[in-house]
């Protein structure tokens, strides 16, 4: 056997002072020479366990050999044969404890780098030009996903391949859900998320925003006068969560939903030669430390504030965003005030934001996560002085569409119930996947729900 | 996208729109709002739908041109297209049948009571309803309200029309008895100094009053919580829990705070949009 590299190829990225001060993508992305340096370190092991760590089970070792042996185009292939947002999922997939984790050389050096591997094959995708266009629909049973986000993009692309017309109802004037208001420019330039659903579209996928199922068009319309087979449900967890601390309504208090949309879907970073504008102090204190506090956290710094700190009632053991985007707020000078817990936001006497009392924290026993519960140090209650506190404590599935859609079940976080094999939901012919069924979680396993349920859905509708 | 069919200037700086909408015009009830936004960069807005008509498609709006978005909207002609309108949003205006309901309009909101007080009538409720402004001709469709309502009363601060005073003390003299009589319930969509009067009114006489209430808003479905109000103590979302919200319990003070959080930034807004607006004229 030959002798493999132990550690994997590195992914340039762009210095840290320059682009802590604007939205340009942190990742650089490899070029060809490293992309197939990268890829000949992959083992090509008789069983590839990686794939088990994919929630889409792509070929890994396929379109990494391809990249090895120089075939881009088929590469690509394989690549999107089982994922139809390769680009997206290449950027923003916690493949450290995916498909990464998996990987056999893992357990004696660094994992293949298999999520840059996947960028570079997407980015180079990008650059080509469009292929023939894809066949029409061969099938007469229409399904209607609603939602545009990971999970209904994914499970639309699905059902498009197997010859299904569909059509994305979206909320919002723009479509890609998180991907879209969530997530921001620095991590997942929209130019390739307009690629990504342009290509779905090229698949004969229609999208149609501003209608909310549940408001503009109830489900029963979808079915009986729209003549919709079935439904997919993908609206995500996109309801704020509040900690119900005194001074949560002071001015300069956000839902860190309300402070990436303004920015991310809205351009307040242009503001204002867009017309909606994000209100950033000096001093900006995030509360939470999952992947959306860092996005937040780094996009406060982006809009100019000085000073941009987490605050996290846990410790950075427990901390559940990813290590990469952890280490890029570091490197970008975000403050992390760990076993630190926020006791009441407190404001002066126009109702502006001064400051964020907080106690500290030490851990204890663990709780019902598995992880150690942290336990207030009495006395020792301190101030933050800050202008802006922006809550990223977590969402929950948003109640609009259970509010108004007889016979659908929920639990009591309001996440809908399905049953686990075929993603249906308590209504025949309606099925549902992504955070609206799990709750907040990541887009890959979004994706991988809408995946397998556009295969239930195909079964259902016709008998295969 | 939604095509407007028919514009008409109700007052200088009000105008009111009928735009082709058929999904909305057949999913809205009274007392449900849309959100537009009306140019790339453009900002998301809530608007009160004024009324719809479901046989035609249609909604219709009234804007008054105060801001950056308002602005752009009011200089929009027939045959333009909004470019994005979403809805209905919010919850429809429950309110028990049966009694004597006073809805009160003050400025443009008088608009808001077309759709909500003809439906009150329909189902049987005795109606008054209302309306006020600085003088007679900034009262608004006046003969619209009073088609569809048993008692309209007008109100002018300088008595140039109706009755010389404040909406709100033409409110006490009902509730004393003069006129239409004590209302068993009120609605009041206005300005917010204006609601809160009303509410101030109503409340030693223990009047039923509802508020329909409208803080800043972006998606308008719950998700980013900007329009977070306080009514009894408790947090409520003005745009999926309201927009009407009994008037007694609500926390103005705040409501009124947060919806001035942006001031300076709508000034700044408004300028550049009034730099654009030259520059395009230059072409």
């Amino acid at each position: 056997m030959p002798l493999k590299r132990a550690d994997k190829t590195p992914m340039s990225e762009r210095d840290a002072e320059l682009r802590s001060h604007d939205f340009v993508e942190v990742n650089e992305g490899y070029n060809f020479a490293r992309a197939r340096f990268e890829a000949e370190r992959c083992l090509r092991c008789q069983d590839p366990v990686c794939i088990d760590g994919c929630p889409v089970r792509i070929p890994i070792p396929d379109f990494v050999h391809l990249i090895a042996a120089g075939d881009m185009a088929g590469a690509a292939k394989v690549l999107r044969s089982a994922n139809p947002l390769p680009a997206i999922c290449g950027r923003v997939c916690p493949q450290e404890s995916q498909c990464e984790e998996q990987c056999s050389l893992g357990t004696r050096f660094v994992p293949v780098a298999i999520g840059y591997l996947e960028r570079f094959v997407a980015d180079w995708e990008m650059g080509q030009p469009a292929g023939e266009a894809p066949a029409q629909p061969t099938r007469a049973e229409k399904v209607a996903i609603i939602g545009s986000g990971p999970a209904g993009l994914v499970c639309a692309g699905e059902l498009a391949r197997l010859g299904h017309p569909v059509t994305i109802y979206e909320g919002l004037h723009a479509a890609g859900g998180v991907l879209r208001y969530g997530i921001p420019e620095f991590r997942l330039p929209k130019k390739v998320l307009d690629w990504e659903i342009e290509q779905l579209k090229r698949l004969g996928v229609e999208i149609v925003c501003n209608v909310i199922v549940g408001k503009t068009l109830s489900m029963d319309d979808l079915f009986e006068k729209m003549g919709y087979s079935a439904v997919f449900v993908g609206t995500g967890a996109g309801l704020p969560q509040f900690m119900g601390i005194p001074g949560e309504n002071l001015n300069g208090v956000y839902s860190a939903n309300e402070f990436l949309t303004r920015v991310n879907l809205m351009h307040a970073n242009d503001f204002p030669n867009a017309d909606t504008p994000v209100m950033v102090g000096k001093r900006v204190a995030v509360i939470g430390a999952g992947n959306t506090a860092m996005d937040t956290v780094r996009t406060a710094l982006r809009v100019g504030a000085e000073k941009a700190m987490i605050v996290y009632r846990r410790s950075v053991a427990e901390m559940t965003a990813r290590v990469e985007e952890h280490h890029h707020a570091i490197e970008e000078g975000v403050e992390f005030h760990w076993l630190t817990n926020p006791v009441e936001i407190l404001g002066n006497k126009d109702g502006w934001v001064t400051g964020l009392k907080c106690i500290s924290m030490e851990l204890g026993e663990p709780d019902d996560s598995g992880r150690a519960r942290p336990v207030p140090i009495e006395g020792s209650e301190f101030v933050l002085p800050v202008d802006n506190v922006v809550l990223s404590i977590g969402n929950r599935p948003n109640p609009l569409l259970l509010q108004t859609t007889k016979g659908l079940k929920s639990n009591k976080w309001g996440c809908l119930v399905v049953e686990d094999e075929s993603a249906q939901t308590s209504l025949r012919h309606v099925f549902a996947g992504g955070d609206a069924v799990t709750g907040a979680a990541t887009v890959i396993l979004a994706a991988g729900a809408g995946k397998s349920a556009a295969a239930a859905i195909h079964a259902d509708l016709c008998g295969e | 996208m939604a095509r407007i069919l028919e514009k008409r200037s109700l007052t200088p700086v009000t105008k009111l729109f009928r735009v082709e909408s058929p999904l909305v015009a057949a999913a809205a009830r009274p007392g449900q709002f849309i959100i537009v936004r009306v140019r790339e960069g453009g900002e998301r807005i809530p608007l009160t739908i004024a009324d719809y008509d479901r046989d035609n498609g249609t909604l219709t709006i009234v804007v008054q041109e105060v801001g950056t978005t308002t602005g752009y909207l009011g200089a929009l002609e027939v045959g333009d297209d909004i470019l994005d309108l979403v809805g209905p949003l919010g919850m429809a205006l429950e309110i028990p049948a049966g009694g004597h309901i006073v809805g009160i309009g003050g400025g443009f909101g008088a608009a808001a009571l077309l759709c909500l007080m003809r439906e009150l009538s329909a189902r049987g409720d005795r109606t008054t309803i209302i309306i006020g402004a600085r003088e007679k001709g900034l009262l608004i469709l006046v003969e619209e309200l009073a088609d569809i309502c048993d008692d309209l009363e007008l109100c002018t601060d300088d008595g140039s029309a109706g009755f010389k005073g404040l909406v709100t003390e033409r409110l006490a003299q009902l509730i004393g008895g003069d006129g239409p009589g004590r209302p068993d319930s009120v609605v009041a969509i206005g300005p917010m100094p204006m609601m809160r009067a009303v509410t101030d009114t109503t409340r030693d006489f223990g009047i039923p009053t509802l508020v329909s209430l409208d803080p800043l808003m972006i998606d308008g479905t719950g998700m980013c919580g900007g329009c977070r109000v306080t009514v009894n103590n408790e947090v409520k979302f003005a745009c999926v829990d309201g927009p009407f919200f009994d008037a007694h319990q609500v926390d103005f003070e705040e409501a009124v705070r947060r919806n001035k959080m942006y001031v300076q930034q709508e000034q700044a807004s408004k300028e550049r949009a009034e730099c654009r607006s030259l520059a395009m004229g230059q072409d």
